[in-house]
């Protein structure tokens, strides 16, 4: 079964993709900031991982920068689904490394093709 | 004693002055070594061996009349403060390093002036020098009672001749810039001025007191000495005259003597130093004096009828007591005395021989290197050479003419010799008419005269040939007799000399002067140095030059002696101080002067001119040209103080503007993140609702349970964003100035106890206490009850929020006031972080070490209690309470009838 993490604060966002990627037969984890993402991944290595940017205490630029540092997690694929949309955001985030941005508010179906896609 | 012992003391001594000038160059401008007493104690470099023998063998063989070689300075002492502050202060804005320099820059920076000047000074010193070699010489074999030597190199002052000159030519070359300050040379002076006056006073005491007993005893033994009444007394009108003119001659030396110049002008560090010489040096002078007259009576009295110079007295009188300490004492103040004269007026007339002679004429040529080190060793040496050269030079003429005369009368021949740059020096900074002609013929006048009435009878005295020339007069007529110019028989030689030189000197001076008008660049040079307190500050405005330079040639030319980042630096330097752009290609006026400034030091005047005319083209003006333009830049100089002071009203505005331009780009920044953080704000909800939509749409298949979790998440969020939605209205309302509120008499106790009651269910989920905590239960106000809750719901929320999710406990005080009252909101968090302080009050503010972190609540919620309470003309604050948590106070006044927009 492909593992899915999801790091996002707001609970019924989280709530919509749990949901959603459940459904479509993925492992599930969620984590509400960047914090506990990184104490997930310690443990489990998820196939693909969709990141909020805003968040309290550890924000999504700095969570994949940790993510990048750890070579367990090379072939992890990240997609980032933030509110932030501006050009600068989205260039910033895949400087970074990351496969994909989406923006919100964001198409689930279409999310679940991108992720398909990615991980295919 | 010995000639080996005796040198040995010698060496030591000397060595002491060497550390002591050692120490002092590397110390710089420490406040030991440039201080004013430093400075007035170096000016007594006028006491030399003269003052230290020769006014004892003046005082033995004719009684007071030493007394008139420190009158005339204690004299014009006073007027030091106006004329020699004058002189200092063109000086220095000159770089001028020598009276040569002095002279030639005000005549229209004449080459052949300076020459002059230099050579009358060369002159009139070298036998000055020599007549101190000979003082050293003569006092070393007295004391050591050897005599002179016939092989000059079997005569061991030959060596100590030799030493000398090699300490000054040292020491006096340690800059290029000959108006650098030598602060090695000038505290080492200043340290042989101490010493010479406390050997000098010791000598004085030991003779008085100890030899005799007091004053009244040698009086009362020299009285019944023959001739003691004539030698006493000053002795009527022609006398006084005498007297007069000796005075009037000291009088210029103090101003013109080389080493003079070069102590109180050149080494002169700050203006404010000559207040204290204008007495410390008179005091010197007179401390000097007070043990002449009875350690020179006293020989008399013990010598009585024996063949000895009465010069040495200060040594024979200890030495006949058999008194060896007081004897090398004394021997080494005379000679302290002697080398302080020496290698200061050898450090001057070396400056003038490089700058004003050698140079200008034959060395400039070879000075052509484009390398800085080389030209400036080449110069270095030149006066290396120079001063060398003239020690040694003055020892040959000691030892070549075996000087007969005493002390006193060559002293008084340099003297006079001398006084021949008065009227040309004293017009410099006086009168403008001065010309060039005028003191160049002056002066040639004035040296003529001299040579005739005081130069050759002095000469055929040295040869006892001829006397009939004194006796009869040249060609026998009487009018012409050298010692009774014209029939004047009632003065001595010297005040003789001086009056007929000085009185020729001065008419002719002004009669040329007045009769031939001077070029522009004299008039120019007059204006600057007679009015020099008017261009003090921005001289070189004051300089009148037409025609065509490119910096970069003059630049070419500064480095080749200044070096290439010192050129730089100045150049930066000149175009800050006249604000002028420093890509321009054409150099002004201004830069010429500066220019020349800068290689003055190093070359003298005449030959910065010579070197920057070379490179640049200049067109002739005429005298009324001139004239006008001097008039124009006195006027220029005030406009360019005002300019100076609206330029520095303009930079001020500047500043304000470039401060308000900031804060309007940081209001626009603040602004554009503003609406980025309200994007997102408002995106998150509707995501949320996206989301949840788009499932319910797509999924047909939806369990009962999850199909009613999203369709009431889809309400929450749809509520959340309608709330923001209003915060953000509200805030605009605030923002714009549309916002009202309602004032009446309420009481705040019971408005927060409701707001409490609001929150009940969020307090009790959290387990959190709170005590609200007044003095009365009834604390009223007149507000807007309406906006007062939602500040308070607004407070109590975020203190809730904040509270550990343990014990978590809330306190809320209400103070009273004559005129407010007082609500603070404390929770028991983790506080808040300092810097937020004010920011938190902020729009979405997001704590400015995580930018990108998500603001608690909407960011709203604050921003918006900031409002509310300004718009009741209270204040908001935030603030950690030590050990508790974080703190929220606002206050509102008690009486607020009116309602605010």
């Amino acid at each position: 079964m492909k593992k899915i993490l999801i790091v996002d604060d707001e609970p019924n966002i989280v709530m919509s993709l749990e949901y959603t990627f459940k459904k479509n037969n993925f492992e599930v984890f969620i984590a509400r900031d960047g914090h506990e993402a990184l104490d997930i991944l310690k443990n489990a290595l998820p196939n693909i991982i969709i990141l909020d940017v805003m968040m309290p205490h550890v924000d999504g630029y700095n969570t994949l920068e940790q993510i990048k540092k750890d070579p367990r997690l090379k072939d992890t694929k990240v997609i980032f689904l933030s509110a932030k949309n501006k050009e600068k955001d989205i260039e910033k985030g895949l400087s970074l490394g990351a496969d994909l941005y989406m923006t919100k508010p964001f198409s689930v179906k279409k999310l679940v093709e991108q992720v398909n896609e990615l991980i295919k | 004693m010995s000639s080996i012992v005796l040198l040995i003391i010698l060496s030591v001594y000397l060595g002491l002055l060497f550390i002591i000038a050692h120490w002092a160059e590397k110390r710089g401008n420490s406040k030991w070594t440039n201080n004013p007493y430093v400075y007035t104690l170096s000016m007594a470099v006028y006491c030399s061996a003269w003052t230290y023998y020769g006014s004892i063998g003046v005082a033995a063989n004719s009684g007071l009349n030493y007394l008139p070689i420190y009158i005339g300075p204690i004299i014009i002492m006073p007027a030091w403060i106006i004329i020699l502050r004058k002189i200092i202060r063109i000086s220095k804005v000159n770089k001028i390093s020598s009276i040569a320099d002095f002279i030639s820059l005000r005549y229209g920076n004449s080459r052949f002036l300076g020459a002059l000047v230099s050579l009358i000074c060369i002159f009139g010193i070298l036998p000055y020098i020599a007549l101190q070699l000979k003082a050293i010489a003569e006092t070393f074999h007295v004391v050591t009672k050897t005599s002179t030597h016939s092989n000059i190199f079997n005569d061991t002052t030959t060596y100590v001749a030799i030493a000398l000159a090699l300490f000054a030519s040292y020491y006096g070359t340690r800059y290029v810039d000959a108006s650098e300050k030598r602060n090695g040379i000038v505290t080492a002076v200043a340290m042989e001025s101490i010493l010479k006056l406390f050997f000098f006073l010791l000598l004085g005491i030991y003779v008085t007191f100890f030899v005799f007993d007091g004053f009244d005893d040698i009086y009362a033994k020299a009285s019944i000495l023959e001739n003691f009444k004539e030698k006493n007394t000053i002795g009527g009108i022609p006398q006084a005259i005498n007297w007069f003119f000796l005075c009037i001659l000291s009088l210029f030396a103090i101003f013109l003597l080389p080493r003079q110049f070069q102590m109180a002008v050149v080494e002169n560090n700050r203006e404010s130093h000559i207040k204290t010489a204008i007495w410390l040096f008179p005091l010197y002078l007179l401390l000097f004096n007070i043990f002449v007259y009875p350690v020179a009576w006293g020989g008399n009295i013990l010598f009585d009828g024996q063949a000895v110079n009465p010069d040495t007295y200060s040594l024979l009188i200890p030495q006949f007591f058999n008194n060896q300490l007081i004897t090398v004492f004394v021997f080494l103040g005379g000679f302290s005395a002697a080398i302080s004269m020496i290698v200061v007026s050898s450090i001057g007339l070396s400056t003038m021989l490089s700058n004003n002679v050698l140079i200008p004429y034959g060395f400039l040529g070879r000075l052509q290197s484009d390398v800085q080190e080389t030209n400036n060793k080449k110069i270095v040496n030149i006066r290396k050479v120079g001063i060398f050269s003239l020690i040694i030079l003055a020892y040959l003429i000691y030892r070549v003419f075996v000087l007969e005369y005493n002390l006193f009368s060559i002293g008084m021949v340099s003297f006079v010799i001398i006084a021949q740059l008065a009227p040309a020096f004293f017009g410099a900074i006086l009168w403008r008419r001065g010309s060039r002609n005028g003191a160049v013929a002056g002066i040639i006048v004035g040296f003529l005269i001299c040579t005739y009435t005081l130069l050759i009878p002095y000469a055929i005295g040295f040869t006892n040939f001829e006397q009939a020339f004194i006796n009869q007069g040249l060609f026998q007529i009487q009018l012409l007799k050298p010692f009774e110019l014209f029939g004047l028989d009632y003065l001595d030689p010297v005040p003789h000399a001086l009056f007929w030189s000085i009185l020729f000197n001065v008419l002719v001076f002004l009669s040329v002067s007045v009769s031939f008008k001077g070029n522009y660049r004299e008039r120019n040079y007059a204006e600057m140095f007679v009015d020099i307190d008017k261009y003090i500050t921005m001289h070189e405005n004051a300089f009148v030059w037409k025609g065509t330079a490119y910096i970069s040639d003059i630049r070419k030319v500064l480095s080749r002696f200044l070096g290439e980042e010192r050129t730089k630096r100045a150049l930066n330097l000149f175009s800050l101080k006249y604000n002028v752009d420093k890509s321009q290609e054409l150099a002004d006026s201004r830069l010429i002067k500066f220019a020349e400034n800068l290689l003055t030091g190093h070359i003298g005047t005449a030959s910065a001119k010579i070197l920057i005319s070379s490179v640049v083209k200049e067109d002739k003006i005429t005298l009324p040209e001139v004239l006008k333009i001097l008039e124009e830049s006195k006027e220029n100089i005030i406009i360019n103080k005002k300019l100076t002071e609206t330029s520095r009203e303009l930079k001020m505005i500047t500043a304000q503007l470039e401060k308000a331009n900031e804060d309007l780009i940081s209001k626009d920044k603040q602004k554009d993140e503003f609406l980025d953080t309200i994007s997102h704000e408002l995106r998150t909800p509707i995501t949320a609702i996206r989301a949840a939509t788009e499932i319910l749409h797509d999924d047909d298949d939806i369990p009962h349970e999850m199909k009613k979790q999203f369709l009431s998440n889809i309400i929450s969020e749809s509520d959340r964003l309608n709330r923001l939605i209003t915060k953000i209205l509200d805030l605009e309302k605030f923002d714009s100035g549309k916002q009202k509120i309602y004032v009446t008499e309420n009481n705040i106790y019971h408005t927060i106890s409701e707001t409490i009651m609001q929150l009940k269910q969020l307090v009790e989920n959290k387990k959190i206490t709170i005590d609200l905590i007044s003095e009365k239960n009834s604390v009223k106000a007149y507000y807007d009850e309406d906006r007062i809750t939602q500040v308070l719901n607004n407070l109590l929320s975020n203190a809730i929020k904040f509270c550990p999710s343990h014990d978590g406990n809330i306190a809320i005080f209400i103070t009273e006031s004559n005129t407010e009252i007082e609500v603070a909101v404390q929770d028991n968090g983790k506080g808040i972080d300092e810097n937020d302080f004010e920011a938190i009050f902020d729009k979405f503010y997001q704590s400015s070490n995580q930018n990108i972190k998500k603001p608690i609540g909407s960011g709203l919620g604050l921003a918006i209690c900031k409002k509310i309470v300004e718009h009741h003309k209270g204040k908001i604050w935030a603030e950690n309470v030590k050990d508790a948590g974080g703190k929220v106070t606002f206050t509102i006044p008690k009486f607020n009838r009116e309602t605010t927009a």
